[in-house]
């Protein structure tokens, strides 16, 4: 079965959590672990927060979130129409930052890449940038039968 | 957000939000630094056991403390990860940086007493 969701919101940092939490809400229908959950959640929120700061400089714009389901797959993408870059290798490597006086710590692209199974980046000068992300839920289904996850929670 | 500090003899334990990301990061690192600055803290202790959210922003406000202490001699540790915590830790080598205590011991500033900042 394919399903497919789409949202648009505004370029502001409060809608960070809503991004996330919407993804995640959408997800769950695969019944995912807590981690696979929380993978998603984290992988979204990095992608918004770059639209945002990196995409549109925390001026006004949209970001568009899809999540496309489609067997045990999730397909994530997050994108923007803001300022964009020439050099999409440099912007993934680790540590890297264009905003070092904002703390940013140039993770972004790493945590999307250590919690998803693969990230596609799209991006223009000037056009703005697309990152495409996908993940397998049920990988550690025979360690979760239960269902409940991570007990610690 | 729901951020509350506590200060005692140049020892402060700051009590995470429930989720940590760009958009509390700036008001976190505001407040931190104000009173690390003012009462002259030493010790500083980032107590998770509230957090069960927390990207690359909220690792960036960790590394930045912990260099702000650090150029004054101060130490810096964190408290109560859950598991998830500790995977965000893992990933991200911030593990290497900030002494991550679990046990029951407490650091410093009562759990329940202590000023709110």
């Amino acid at each position: 079965m394919r399903n497919e969701m789409r949202i648009e919101f505004d370029a502001k940092s409060v809608n960070e959590g809503f991004a996330r939490v919407s993804a995640a809400a959408f997800v769950t229908q695969l019944d995912p672990t807590l981690d696979e959950v929380a993978d998603v959640k984290t992988a979204v929120s990095e992608a918004v927060t770059n639209a945002i700061i990196h995409g549109y400089e925390e001026r006004d714009g949209k970001v568009y979130l899809t999540c496309i389901l489609e067997g045990d797959m999730v397909y994530v993408s997050v994108e923007d129409k803001g300022v964009g870059m020439s050099d999409v290798r440099q912007a993934m490597e680790p540590f890297y930052t264009t905003k070092p006086e904002m703390e940013r710590s140039g993770m972004g692209f790493a945590f999307m890449e250590a919690f998803m199974d693969d990230i596609q980046v799209e991006s223009k000068p000037g056009m703005g940038t697309k990152v495409t992300m996908t993940k397998k839920i049920g990988q550690k289904e025979e360690e979760n039968q239960d269902g409940c996850g991570d007990s610690s929670y | 957000m729901d951020c509350k500090y506590q200060l005692k003899d140049g020892c402060m334990r700051i009590s995470m939000p429930r989720e940590v990301d760009h958009h509390c990061a700036e008001q976190l690192r505001r407040e931190a630094d104000l009173l690390i600055g003012a009462y002259h803290i030493r010790r500083l202790v980032f107590d998770f056991r509230r957090t069960e959210f927390m990207d690359s922003s909220g690792i960036g406000v960790l590394i930045g403390r912990c260099k702000n202490m650090g150029y004054s001699g101060g130490e810096v540790s964190a408290e109560h990860l859950n598991e998830r915590m500790q995977k965000i830790f893992v990933v991200s080598g911030l593990h290497k940086m900030i002494r991550v205590a679990g046990g029951p011991k407490q650091q410093c500033a009562d759990q329940d007493g202590g000023k709110q900042g």
